[in-house]
């Protein structure tokens, strides 16, 4: 019998995450990069860890090659165990047949005999798009302590931004009451932000019958909260406070690397009671030439630069030539911005060429969207990219 | 034809001491993000060699700190791996105990006998903790094969200048074959164009338990006059010749200008950028830097984790140093964690670990004498 784990995570990261275009062509989105040397799957894998939860199940589908080989035995986040540790599921076959995974909670379903492994009472159920910092442990201190059979983590948004979000509209001691996916009128500002604890025998007797309803579309937003509502249970929001980001978009993927510049930025990575981590390996410290000019901008290891950086953020093993000039850009890493090329505006993908002299994008206030070249493309010398432009192959 | 890898951390204590108080000297930081042992160790696990041993005998703390298990080498491993080798202290084994404060080379290599005595790998590169270079141990060893020589010696041709040598560096001849001609410790006179051990040695393992086993049993004491001397003709003494960037420091001095030449293109594209033959490094989870608006920073190599707000020129910032603002770093050298507050003016400095410069201060060295601070000290 395996020690037991009072509460086990599952991590949903098969989705393909079809609104980053050219970024997730080949990657599943949780392995998408982020912030020089992260990648989106790093906040709640940390989280994680630094919430005292060392169990934790990645259900991947879509382009898993990448993910498996980032997470490999989990030991960046110190997530190796004897006995739980991080563990890949992909979906596979059974007794009964093979199934991909149908919706978030079909693909809970099929994993149910992988929480039982651990006889773990709760099941923290997250998403791997999503930036933020988060103990998980204070959440479940509070499922536990109003007696809840769920609770989801609900985050303040505005009005107008609420009918973006699923909204929780609560009594006034946090018990939910309704839930409405995208209201057109929003009665409340409470959005879910996709993270739910469940009591475990409670989750499982829902799961089952969700899978044997064929109407259903096995999804937790769409189906089980619903029948849990419906049919009574103690459902509880958890208020959230802090910096949370979707970043399912090229838009807001964007933003939340532009919230780590500034003077006092947004999102802070740096904080060394809520590490964040990651796996890399050693690289040469970034060197700063002598015609080098950077202003307000994040550089990591294996960089070398020779032009202009402005408001960036620039992955590893980023070199950025002489006259070169990049500004309001995300720069994923392993790419080559070369001498006298301008990028404005613009999200690069790893393993990029832009060659000398190339345009890519237009300075940010006459530009009318971002720019993204996407992984391994190489931008010939000279070529003129035009703002808003998604190129995944040239 | 299987290596197996020693690094005799253990040798050149006493030099550059203001550093190594605290330290072992193979420990002190370098480039950055390394400390001297990372390169001998990344040459190894470069080569394939998968058990290394590491003599250690004094100071060694921050050394185990910084090996750990070996994961970050891909050491940690079920067989073989890295052992560190301290000093077995034992009244019943006359062949390991040697207790002198200051070990000669052929103590610190007694000190490894037991591993060498249970290598099962065919041949042994030894070398010295505070070697800095990129070397092909793999092409050394095949040379030393094809000789069919008993020792290999590395060394360099270097043009020497005033002061550069230290009392215990070795010029080396040999003849058209490499075969070892004159060994000889340097002299003051000794200038211009000379070859210099760069203490990375090659022996089969059963020629080295020998070596070690015979030199006990004659009760010798010194490699040089003890063991080499007395067979320089009759054993086959090879000599490789490196060309490529190498660094040994001995001095402030050494410490201050090798780091600095770091900043030339040519030298780290010798050092780090050889395909297959990265420098590894314990990993750890700094977030990258950040220039914050206002700052200005030209001609540096630069760790991540730092926060820049003032002004750095052709300097050397480890991880995690914090630069105000209206402060000014020129060739200076900050290791792990140091804080300069605002308005602060450092030129010709070596800052060691957590060291804080509170707001204002202005302090100054030449490179030929850096201002040196200590580990911890608050200005």
């Amino acid at each position: 019998m395996h020690q037991k784990k009072e509460c086990v995570a599952m991590l949903l990261a098969g989705g393909q995450g079809s609104r980053l275009y050219a970024l997730t062509k080949k990657t599943a989105k949780p392995a998408v990069r982020f912030g020089g040397k992260y990648r989106i799957i790093d906040f709640p894998l940390s989280n994680c860890i630094n919430s005292g939860i060392d169990t934790v199940g990645v259900l991947t589908q879509y382009q898993p090659l990448v993910l498996n080989e980032y997470i490999g035995n989990g030991l960046p986040w110190d997530l190796d165990r004897n006995v739980g540790g991080v563990k890949i599921l992909p979906p596979y076959q059974g007794q009964n047949g093979a199934d991909w995974y149908k919706g978030t909670a079909n693909a809970i379903y099929q994993n149910m005999e992988f929480i039982d492994q651990y006889n773990a009472e709760y099941v923290l159920i997250l998403s791997g798009d999503h930036i933020y910092h988060m103990d998980y442990s204070k959440m479940l201190k509070f499922h536990k302590e109003r007696g809840a059979d769920c609770t989801i983590a609900v985050l303040e948004v505005t009005l107008e931004e609420a009918s973006r979000f699923g909204i929780m509209s609560t009594h006034e001691d946090g018990t939910i009451y309704k839930f409405t996916e995208k209201p057109k009128n929003p009665d409340s500002a409470k959005a879910s932000m996709g993270i739910y604890i469940f009591n475990k025998k409670k989750l499982f007797d829902y799961l089952v019958a969700d899978a044997a309803d064929p109407a259903s579309a096995n999804d937790f937003g769409k189906n089980i909260i619903p029948n849990m509502l419906a049919a009574g249970e103690k459902m509880m929001a958890y208020p959230f406070e802090g910096y949370w980001k979707d970043v399912g978009t090229i838009q807001s993927l964007w933003e939340a690397n532009m919230d780590l510049l500034g003077d006092v930025p947004t999102l802070n990575v740096s904080d060394e009671s809520w590490r964040i981590y990651s796996r890399h390996h050693a690289e040469e410290p970034q060197f700063v030439g002598k015609t080098a000019v950077i202003d307000n901008s994040s550089i990591t290891e294996g960089c070398e630069i020779h032009g202009t950086v402005k408001n960036c953020v620039l992955g590893s093993g980023v070199r950025v030539m002489y006259g070169a000039y990049v500004k309001d850009s995300v720069i994923m890493g392993n790419t080559v911005i070369g001498e006298g090329a301008t990028v404005n505006y613009a999200i690069l993908d790893e393993g990029v060429d832009i060659g000398a002299g190339a345009k890519v994008g237009a300075p940010r206030d006459s530009s009318t969207d971002i720019t993204v070249i996407g992984t391994g493309v190489k931008i010939p010398s000279g070529t003129i990219i035009p703002d808003g432009k998604m190129i995944s192959e040239l | 034809m299987s290596i197996a890898g020693l690094i005799l951390s253990n040798l050149n204590r006493g030099k550059l001491p203001e550093m190594t108080r605290r330290r072992i000297l193979s420990s002190v930081p370098f480039g950055c993000r390394y400390r001297l042992i990372d390169f001998p160790l990344s040459n190894m696990v470069n080569a394939g060699i998968t058990n290394i041993g590491i003599a250690t005998d004094f100071n060694y703390k921050s050394l185990l700190d910084h090996i750990g298990t070996g994961k970050d080498w891909d050491l940690a491993r079920r067989s073989g791996g890295i052992r560190m080798l301290p000093p077995l202290i034992s009244g019943y084994d006359p062949l390991t105990t040697h207790q002198s404060t200051f070990p000669t080379r052929l103590a610190a290599m007694m000190s490894t006998l037991d591993f060498v005595r249970h290598c099962s790998e065919d041949v042994i590169v030894l070398c010295d903790g505070n070697v800095i270079c990129n070397m092909d141990l793999k092409k050394l060893v095949d040379e030393h094969l094809t000789k069919d020589a008993d020792i290999t010696f590395v060394a360099q041709k270097m043009n020497i200048t005033e002061g550069m040598l230290d009392h215990d560096d070795v010029l080396v001849e040999s003849d058209e074959n490499g075969r070892l001609t004159s060994y000889a410790r340097a002299l003051p006179s000794d200038l211009g164009e000379r070859n210099v051990m760069i203490n990375v040695i090659v022996m089969k393992t059963t020629f080295m338990r020998n070596m070690l086993e015979n030199a006990a049993a004659h009760g010798a004491s010194s490699f040089d006059i003890d063991v080499l001397r007395p067979n320089l003709n009759r054993w086959k003494l090879h000599v490789s010749y490196f060309e490529g960037w190498c660094a040994q420091i001995n001095s402030m001095e050494t410490y201050f200008k090798r780091s600095m030449q770091l900043l030339e293109s040519g030298v780290r594209a010798d050092l780090f950028q050889q395909e297959g033959f990265p420098i590894l490094t314990k990993v750890r989870n700094s977030a990258p830097t950040k220039y914050m608006p206002g700052s200005k920073v030209t001609g540096s190599l630069i760790a991540d984790g730092c926060v820049i707000e003032g002004t750095v020129e052709n300097s050397i910032l480890f991880r995690g140093v914090h630069v105000g603002r209206g402060t000014v770093i020129r060739n200076s050298i900050l290791l792990q964690d140091t804080y300069t507050g605002n308005n602060v003016t450092l030129q010709g400095v070596i800052a060691d670990k957590n060291v804080t410069i509170r707001d204002g201060r202005t302090l100054a060295g030449y490179e030929t004498m850096p201002f040196y601070i200590e580990k911890g000290a608050i200005v």
